[in-house]
């Protein structure tokens, strides 16, 4: 146990030295695309919040993103505030989106919450393009533009915060909670966990950080329109959370690099089209789901204990 | 199935298995009336019963795979969209139109076949339903994925086999696009009815649907059943996405069939996840719905027509989630 | 001859629990065998085992050729019926179609088969559309029964055939598995509960404990004997 919770943290202290230099070394554009990096880490984040932790499926994320960049995009442009002033407004906002969207998710299980959160998915980005009058409709909104640099530190400041705001929250009783409704509601009632509270707050807690990667989201990207927050992007966001592994917070940064970092890489040898992109995340998922349904850290946390000996009894961080 | 009975008359009672029937009887005659006074009501009903058929189909297709393995294949859309490329691809090579249909019906059906094989069954094996679930959306990715791949992100234009006049009834102009498009749907879906009553593979993928084990003990290959459902799937699929395509309101783009498989779970929820007769009706349903609101109800703009679709699923999934058909089954072995 | 029906070491398990610990027992052609015991002695998991239906290790030969790795699929096919406990009927189709599904692997013309099956069953004749689901528990047995008929099986593996019925019912029931036996040369295997009725039958009967054999011998024998009876069947 303690030889892999060491190997952990030098892991992720390695991680956030690379985050940290990182910078230091890339050119300005590949500064921001660091900082979409940044994006899907704190939106996988908070889908594992609620999906991986708490055991609801949601493939709706990328409208709790809409609602966080409208927010941040409605108020830099039309009220005149500061861009990061407006990412607390997109927590409290997205908290309860999250919050509307929870209760009546408490009836549905499984195959329905999919299928409930997938037409959310798509109905939000068309309820943006209808009241164009506030959400500047299918042309959208302008906003101001930043250099790379400081759309990479205020991203991966925000990353971190959230980060550790996750684990602590995670390591907490709510964490323990979350656990208990995922693997047992029966269990998780008896030991007078409420249900409904708990799963509640957890859809909540994962809309705000989506909502904060949303709002990040429309930085990095200078506007906002309704095609940002595509199908694809929900889908994007749980393909990333499941490759990193449901229920793990070290699977997260995993997850969002092989969203953001894999297309690169595959596309910059000039041996596959961009096109390609899609058909092989359609694949590696399929296969993920064939032979490692838990994912990259379940994968890790297998080679780890070749490496560590430990009970087949350990706990999931 | 327990019956609510109500006294409102001593001796005459109200059963809530009568509610249904008289809703779909209530709507029938609305519409009727409707059209008999209005000629703009008219042709918006048929418009969107046409629409319902594109709907219906790739219900149909939904209910098909949710019946036997409680998955819902989100993938559904995808794959038509792919098949009806194959089409314009046939199309475009030199084939006539309803040629190039049923070739694409027939290699949708063996791609169903295949893709359930090689992509699902390795994860069934492994998994439990919301593996499955993912895997589909993998599929989805993939298969919508492979079209950009193939075929590039513009736009195309899909030929159709209907023309593109109106013939005139009574001084209303109806479509021939859309009476085609209604009678192909029909046509598909009682094809499907008639193998499944009427012939022994139909029994038997019913039986494989309901009991596998139990199907197992008389001999069916569940297994391969599976595989068959999901190529039936996959045709019902393409024919709708065929349908769609030569819609004018529809254009042929990987994305084609996203918005459609929201009506289309609308649907099959509405007529209940296990009832293909349901998921007809939902379909019509919805397609009649979603064109007569734009037209009386001021408010209701084309982009409003997704999140509307999308509260009436939900309306129907915290009131009644068996849908109007269902019936809460419990599965045995 | 070799018997029809010959399990030797035969292990199953559920998972990780072990249910049977070495099955050795035979069935001749035309014999009926009863297997009795207690609840968990392991007597439906032996069918289970015969059919494909449980993972097991082991010997389990059928008409001299070995099971091995055959699933139920396959089984059904080489000739052996398994009516299973809770009688396996598809209740949401009809009377008619649950017939048909138990002719499935066969070819060609029911008639004679349907002929055969009114001949026993002949309140099925007018109630062909009814949906199986809403028959009698008894009349589902016996619908059970007609099934298997139709498959014209070498095998007929019944469990717990007697469960939920009246006395009434299961007695006709265990007459018409003695008709199909003498009349057809049905070869039957019985799990029961009800060890009077059961061993008065069949031929054979086989006594399990905790998953292995623990007495066999002829059926009038083994009802005869009253230490048995008391100690193994509880009368």
């Amino acid at each position: 146990m303690r030889g892999s919770v060491l190997a952990r943290t030098v892991v992720i202290g390695a991680a956030a030295l690379a985050i940290a230099l990182a910078p230091f070394v890339l050119s300005d554009y590949n500064r921001s695309q660091g900082a979409d990096v940044a994006v899907f880490f704190i939106a996988i984040l908070g889908l594992n919040i609620v999906t991986g932790y708490t055991g609801q499926i949601s493939i709706g994320h990328g409208a709790f993103m809409a609602i966080g960049g409208y927010t941040t995009a409605i108020l830099t442009h039309d009220h005149g505030w500061g861009e990061l002033a407006t990412i607390p407004v997109a927590v409290l906002v997205g908290f309860a989106a999250g919050v509307i969207v929870g209760v009546p998710a408490l009836r549905f299980h499984g195959t329905y919450l999919a299928l409930v959160t997938f037409a959310v998915a798509l109905a939000v980005p068309q309820v943006a393009k209808n009241y164009s009058h506030f959400t500047g409709g299918t042309e959208g909104l302008v906003l101001p533009a930043h250099t790379g640099l400081w759309l990479y530190g205020a991203s991966w400041t925000a990353a971190a915060i959230l980060f550790v705001l996750a684990w602590l929250i995670l390591r907490a009783r709510t964490g323990r909670a979350f656990r208990a409704v995922r693997d047992s509601e029966v269990a998780a009632v008896s030991s007078g966990v409420s249900l409904a509270v708990y799963k509640t707050v957890a859809f909540g807690v994962s809309a705000a950080f989506a909502a904060v990667a949303g709002s990040i989201y429309v930085l990095v990207n200078n506007f906002v329109n309704p095609d940002l927050f595509g199908l694809t992007l929900s889908l994007y966001i749980l393909i990333g959370a499941v490759v990193g592994g449901l229920g793990s917070l070290w699977g997260v940064l995993a997850g969002a690099a092989f969203i953001q970092l894999l297309p690169i890489g595959l596309t910059s040898s000039h041996a596959l089209s961009s096109q390609s992109v899609p058909v092989i995340f359609g694949a590696i998922v399929i296969l993920v789901m064939a032979l490692v349904p838990r994912g990259a850290a379940d994968l890790l946390r297998a080679i780890a204990s070749l490496h560590v000996r430990r009970s087949s009894n350990a706990p999931s961080p | 199935m327990t019956a609510l009975t109500r006294t409102l008359v001593p001796g005459f009672r109200i059963r809530s298995s009568w509610i249904v029937p008289l809703l779909v009887a209530g709507t029938c005659v609305f519409l009727l009336v409707g059209s008999l006074s209005s000629a703009l009501f008219a042709q918006q009903t048929v418009s969107g019963l046409a629409n319902g058929g594109i709907y219906a189909s790739l219900a149909v297709a939904l209910v098909l795979i949710y019946r036997a393995t409680e998955v819902i294949n989100f993938a559904q859309g995808g794959l038509a969209t792919f098949t009806t490329y194959v089409a314009w691809q046939l199309i475009d090579w030199g084939l006539t139109y309803w040629l190039a249909f049923a070739a694409t019906l027939a290699i949708a059906f063996v791609g169903g076949m295949l893709v359930e094989l090689v992509a699902i069954r390795p994860v069934e094996r492994r998994g439990n339903v919301l593996t499955i679930v993912i895997a589909s959306i993998g599929l989805l990715i993939l298969a919508e994925g492979a079209v950009g791949w193939i075929w590039g992100a513009q736009v195309k234009f899909m030929p159709s086999a209907f023309p593109a006049r109106v013939f005139h009834v009574g001084g209303v102009a109806f479509s021939f696009q859309d009476i085609g498009t209604i009678g192909v749907s029909i046509a598909s879906v009682l094809v499907l009815w008639l193998f499944f009553r009427f012939t022994k593979v139909g029994l038997a993928m019913r039986a494989a649907a309901v009991r596998p084990a139990a199907a197992r003990l008389v001999g069916i290959r569940v297994g391969w059943m599976l595989s068959l459902g999901w190529g039936l799937a996959a045709a019902l699929g393409a024919i709708s996405g065929l349908m769609a395509a030569a819609s004018p309101s529809v254009l042929l783009q990987p994305s084609m069939m996203d918005g459609i498989l929201i009506y289309a779970f609308a649907a099959a929820v509405l007529g209940g996840l296990e009832s293909p007769a349901g998921a007809v009706v939902g379909g019509l349903s919805i397609g009649v719905l979603l064109n007569l609101l734009p037209t009386y109800v001021g408010w209701v703009s084309s982009a409003l027509l997704l999140p509307v679709a999308f509260v009436l699923m939900l309306v129907v999934l915290l009131v009644k989630p068996s849908g109007l058909f269902g019936r809460t089954r419990v599965r045995k072995v | 001859m070799p018997p029809l029906l010959a399990l030797r070491d035969v292990d199953a398990r559920y998972g990780p629990i072990h249910a049977l610990h070495g099955v050795t027992l035979t069935v001749d052609e035309g014999e009926i065998v009863a297997l009795l015991g207690a609840n968990g002695a392991g007597k439906t998991t032996t069918l289970r085992a015969i059919s494909g239906t449980v993972r097991r290790s082991g010997s389990l030969e059928f008409e001299g050729r070995s099971l091995g790795r055959c699933g139920p699929e396959a089984v059904a096919r080489l000739g052996i019926a398994h009516v299973p406990e809770g009688r396996g009927t598809f209740s949401e189709l009809t009377v008619w179609e649950n017939l048909r599904l138990g002719a499935y692997i066969r070819r060609g013309s029911l008639d004679a088969d349907v002929a055969r099956v009114l001949e026993y069953f002949p309140w099925i004749e007018g109630r062909r559309a009814q949906q199986a689901g809403t028959l009698s528990g008894g009349e589902q047995q016996m619908l059970a029964l007609a099934r298997a008929v139709m498959q014209r099986p070498r095998l007929l593996l019944l469990d717990e055939p007697s469960l939920g019925l009246a006395p009434l019912v299961v007695g006709e029931i265990f007459r018409i598995v003695k008709e199909l036996n003498s009349r057809e040369g049905t070869t039957v295997l019985l799990v029961e509960q009800n060890a009077r009725i059961s061993l008065a039958s069949s031929d054979r009967a086989y006594v399990l404990e905790v998953g292995r054999v623990a007495v066999d011998g002829p059926s009038a024998a083994l009802a005869a004997n009253e230490s048995i009876r008391r100690s193994y069947l509880g009368y």
